[in-house]
């Protein structure tokens, strides 16, 4: 079907033919049908060429049908057939006046008068030749179809979403998920508000502007459009009707019920922090069930992040109506009735499976959040705060502490090795809080153990984790032979905490990192690592001379690659140069010194095994020689020194009377 | 033969059997040898524990590198030195080379050696007298050899594995991984042999118990001297010239100096020689 498409300087154009055009003198629609009929019919427009095909029965079913074809197509009445090209835009203001008025002062109609390519016309919604009315579930726009007439342009990654200053984000998707989204959308009922309801079809106006439907102080009326009477049970806050007479002071819908994002959430009626705060302010408030303090701080309160949200918010079920309104109240604070999507991770967290089962370990919300004072992370005084977070989860997480102690991992000491580790010294002594704590790599909500295959922290994750901060490493490692993404060996591959640990982790630059690489290199690297401390490299890295040459510093750290890949550290271009970053003026004779030479092996070594075995049998052979020389000559040597001392004593004795 | 002059009675005579120089160079090559073997040991056993102990004791690894080249280089001087030294005494004493080679003061083998190792087997066995030994026996010039011999072999290696870059515009790497080879298996049969054979040959036989230390002194007693040499003895005085070789014998401190310093080379010597073996009990690879 094609849709008239028309350019903007030919708008003036329509305006005017608007006026002294009438229907009344036409041809007869066979007339038009008789060429407009054949699918191959071109004209041009602006000098495009554009198909004039016209489809007969949709035109018949349209709710424009009945016209005739110059009732819109004005400026062919009276020509003579075949007309020319470049025909005026239709003005579908000459009929829908009124509308197109509306339309004119709307945002879109504004966008059109400026030109903006992207700017929806009359045909955008309701098509050209198959205008439909609003009751054919064809229609786009039927209610159930508007949120995706609208959402065509007003949705992610369209141009206009793309391109135009639009201040929501996510409309479509946010709008489908909300209460009025599901009734429309799920549920069928028509009468749920589509966008059109609360924007309105024609003058679509942005809420800065007065005159429009989502202004401040005409929101509450298109609400109560529906919710008829919804101050009732918002008492406290418009105290009556307040709400529409002094709307600027007073909150709109759209401050509690955020637009596209209303949830479903029942809204306790008519209960004030002051009601319960007569209570709860008292000191000596105790639970008649367990004796424990009911008193609420007001003060920490006041501070909290949630200062704003009203007690029965959090404390649902109350029933203004009660003298006692909190005894209705039969269930714990349900913080997902605003935190949904923390909430539905932290039920499949192990926090939240714990927590599930009952088990009085499992640490709920308030364990980490606290409860009345509860505070945004970014405020230093709270527990979230992220140079707060190792104390937080050393709570429990601690060495004898209840989550340490039903752990059977292999991580133990965890808060101090963190502590010790480049990350805890970044974020505990240098105060970087952007460095990385326990949150950063297991997530806030979704903690789940190594073993577990959508766990942060599973080998197979971890890259991703680690590459949030440590972005190019990742990029470089997830080229390299150990990327699951390259090797396809099946052998198990090495991720980031392989060889920098957990907790432990250290900068790359101390020696003891050096130094241990060749053992985390060696776990599945035997024989080559075995090798290398044969040689010289290897040996003096043992004797800790951190700066000799390491697995990495030839073979590369993230990107490491085969030998036989081009791009490889070692490759037949690359090992030459490898080699001079230590040795200056190394050539390629240099670079075939053995670095993991062995001579125990005659096949690939057969120069070292026999060098190895000339000088053993030459050490053997001389050893042999001078041994057996000098024990044949010890009984003689022994004899000897027993008849000098003979000849002394005698001497001795010759001169003593002398 | 008499002893025309007669001596203090005091003291003996001594007969001065090395040159100030030939001792002042095997005391530099003592200690050259006994750094080159500690620093260049640790390399070898890296594995073990002691190498670790004994590295740090040089300052870590690095600093036992400079302390092994080092080292080195003194062992070349003594080399030199004493290359220079024999050159020199040809001339003073204005010999032919024949003479340099086969004269009674040569370190070259020949016959009479052959024939004083039969000699001291059958000796060993029982089966005759104790050899005229010369002035040189034949077990010296054999350690005498092995310093020459030990010296070229382990010094090119060694300068191999000094400069890489240079010697790699000549020979393959993997020469390298040779001479890596040959270089530490002849540094362990030199120090293998100079502190057990060595040391028992001409420091440490029972019948010159505590020690021999004519090395480090120059000086024998005449009567040990007959024993021990009587070729040359005979050959001296028959020569006449036996005088001019005796000397006053050095104080006690002196030679209380020199024992300590001997008794420390032999401490350090057999500790090493202990290392070596556990090293390869226990530890090789």
């Amino acid at each position: 079907m094609t849709r008239l498409r028309l350019p903007p300087e030919l708008l003036v154009l329509l305006a005017a033919a608007a006026f002294w055009t009438t229907p009344a003198q036409a041809q007869e629609n066979v007339d038009c049908l008789a060429c407009h009929t054949e699918r191959s019919l071109t004209g041009t427009r602006a000098g495009k060429t554009i198909s004039v095909f016209v489809n007969e029965k949709t035109l018949a079913g349209s709710v424009h049908g009945p016209l005739p074809c110059v009732a819109c197509h004005a400026d062919v009445a009276g020509k003579e057939l075949p007309h020319g090209d470049d025909l005026a835009p239709v003005d579908c203001g000459s009929c829908h006046a009124e509308i197109a008025a509306l339309h004119a002062k709307s945002l879109h109609g504004k966008a059109i008068a400026r030109g903006d390519p992207l700017a929806p016309r009359c045909t955008t919604c309701h098509g050209s030749h198959d205008v439909l009315p609003k009751t054919n579930a064809r229609s786009p726009i039927m209610p159930l179809n508007v949120p995706f007439l609208c959402g065509k342009c007003h949705q992610e990654g369209t141009p206009v979403t793309s391109q135009r200053t639009i201040h929501q984000d996510n409309i479509l998707t946010n709008y489908s998920e909300s209460i009025h989204g599901e009734g429309l959308l799920r549920r069928g009922l028509i009468v749920a508000p589509n966008c059109a309801s609360c924007h309105t079809p024609h003058s679509i106006l942005p809420h800065t502007d007065p005159a429009s439907s989502i202004a401040r102080r005409n929101i509450a009326a298109t609400c109560t459009k529906c919710h008829a009477q919804i101050e009732l049970v918002h008492r406290k806050v418009i105290k009556g009707a307040l709400w529409e007479q002094e709307a600027h002071v007073l909150p709109a819908c759209p401050d509690c019920h955020q637009p596209h994002k209303i949830r479903k959430v029942f809204y306790t009626q008519g209960m004030a922090d002051a009601d319960c705060m007569r209570c709860h302010g008292r000191a000596d408030l105790k639970s008649s069930r367990d004796g424990r303090s009911l008193l609420v701080h007001q003060d920490s309160l006041l501070a909290s992040r949630h200062v704003r949200v009203a007690c029965s918010q959090c404390h649902a079920g109350v029933n203004a109506s009660r003298v006692r309104p909190c005894e209705t109240v039969v269930t714990k604070v349900a913080c997902s009735s605003c935190h949904a999507e923390a909430d539905s991770l932290y039920q499949t967290s192990t926090h939240g499976m714990l927590e599930a089962k009952g088990d009085p370990n499992a640490p709920s919300c308030s364990e980490c959040h606290g409860t009345h004072g509860t505070k945004g992370r970014t405020d230093p005084s709270s527990p979230t705060f992220p140079p707060n977070i190792p104390t937080l989860c050393a709570r429990c997480h601690r060495e004898g502490k209840k989550a340490a102690v039903r752990y059977t991992g292999e991580q133990h000491q965890i808060v101090e090795h963190y502590a010790e580790s480049i990350h805890g010294k970044g974020l505990l002594k240098s105060g970087l809080t952007v460095t990385a704590t326990c949150t950063s790599c297991h997530t806030a909500h979704r903690v789940l153990p190594r073993a577990d295959s959508s766990s942060s922290v599973n080998p197979r994750n971890l890259p991703q984790t680690c590459g949030t901060c440590h972005h190019g490493i990742q990029e470089q490692f997830q080229k390299s032979i150990h990327s699951v993404l390259v090797s396809k060996s099946g052998k198990p591959l090495p991720v980031c905490s392989d060889c920098h640990t957990a907790h432990t982790i250290q900068r790359a630059d101390a020696t003891g990192f050096k130094l241990e690489i060749m053992t985390k290199c060696g776990r599945c690297h035997e024989d080559v690592a075995r090798t290398y401390f044969d040689t010289y490299h290897g040996k003096v890295s043992q004797l800790g001379y951190a700066k000799t040459a390491k697995c990495y510093d030839c073979h590369g750290a993230h990107d490491i690659l085969p030998i036989s890949d081009p791009a490889s550290h070692l490759s037949r271009q690359n090992v030459v140069g490898t080699c001079q970053k230590c040795h200056p003026g190394a050539t390629r004779r240099f670079a075939g010194y053995l670095t993991h030479a062995t001579h125990h092996d005659p096949k690939k070594y057969p120069f070292l095994f026999w060098t190895f075995w000339g000088m053993t049998t030459l050490l053997l052979g001389t050893f042999a020689f001078g041994g057996i020389h000098t024990l044949l000559w010890l009984p003689r040597a022994v004899q000897m020194r027993r008849e000098l001392q003979a000849i002394k004593e005698q001497q001795r004795r010759t001169q003593e009377p002398s | 033969m008499t002893q025309s002059p007669p001596l203090p009675a005091a003291s003996e005579p001594e007969v001065l059997r090395f040159s100030r120089l030939n001792r002042t160079l095997h005391i530099t090559m003592i200690v050259s040898f006994m750094s080159l073997a500690l620093t260049g040991l640790t390399l070898k056993f890296s594995y073990t524990r002691w190498a670790g102990i004994v590295s740090r004791f040089f300052g870590g690894f690095e600093s036992a590198g400079y302390i092994h080249r080092f080292a080195a280089v003194i062992m070349f001087g003594v080399f030199v030195a004493h290359l220079v030294d024999v050159v020199q005494i040809k001339r003073r004493e204005r010999l032919s080379l024949r003479q340099l080679i086969f004269g009674p003061g040569s370190m070259l083998f020949n016959r009479k050696d052959l024939q004083d190792f039969v000699g001291n087997i059958k000796w060993f066995l029982g089966k005759g007298p104790r050899p005229h030994y010369g002035r040189w026996t034949y077990w010296e010039k054999f350690d005498y050899f092995a310093v020459f011999w030990g010296i070229a072999v382990i010094g090119l290696t060694g300068l191999m594995l000094w400069f890489p870059v240079f010697f790699t515009r000549f020979i393959s790497g993997w020469v390298l991984n040779v001479a890596t080879i040959i270089h530490s298996d002849e540094a362990l049969l030199a120090v293998g042999f100079i502190f057990t054979v060595h040391f028992f040959n001409t420091h440490l036989r029972p019948e010159k118990f505590p020690m021999d230390i004519v090395v480090f002194t120059g000086r024998m007693p005449l009567e040990e001297f007959k024993r021990d040499k009587p070729a040359e003895y005979e050959a001296l005085v028959k020569a006449g010239t036996l005088d001019s070789y005796l000397v006053e014998p050095y104080p006690d401190i002196v030679i209380r100096a020199v024992r300590f310093f001997a008794w420390t080379a032999l401490g350090v010597g057999f500790s090493i020689v202990l290392w070596i073996i556990f090293a390869m009990l226990f530890d090789y690879r």
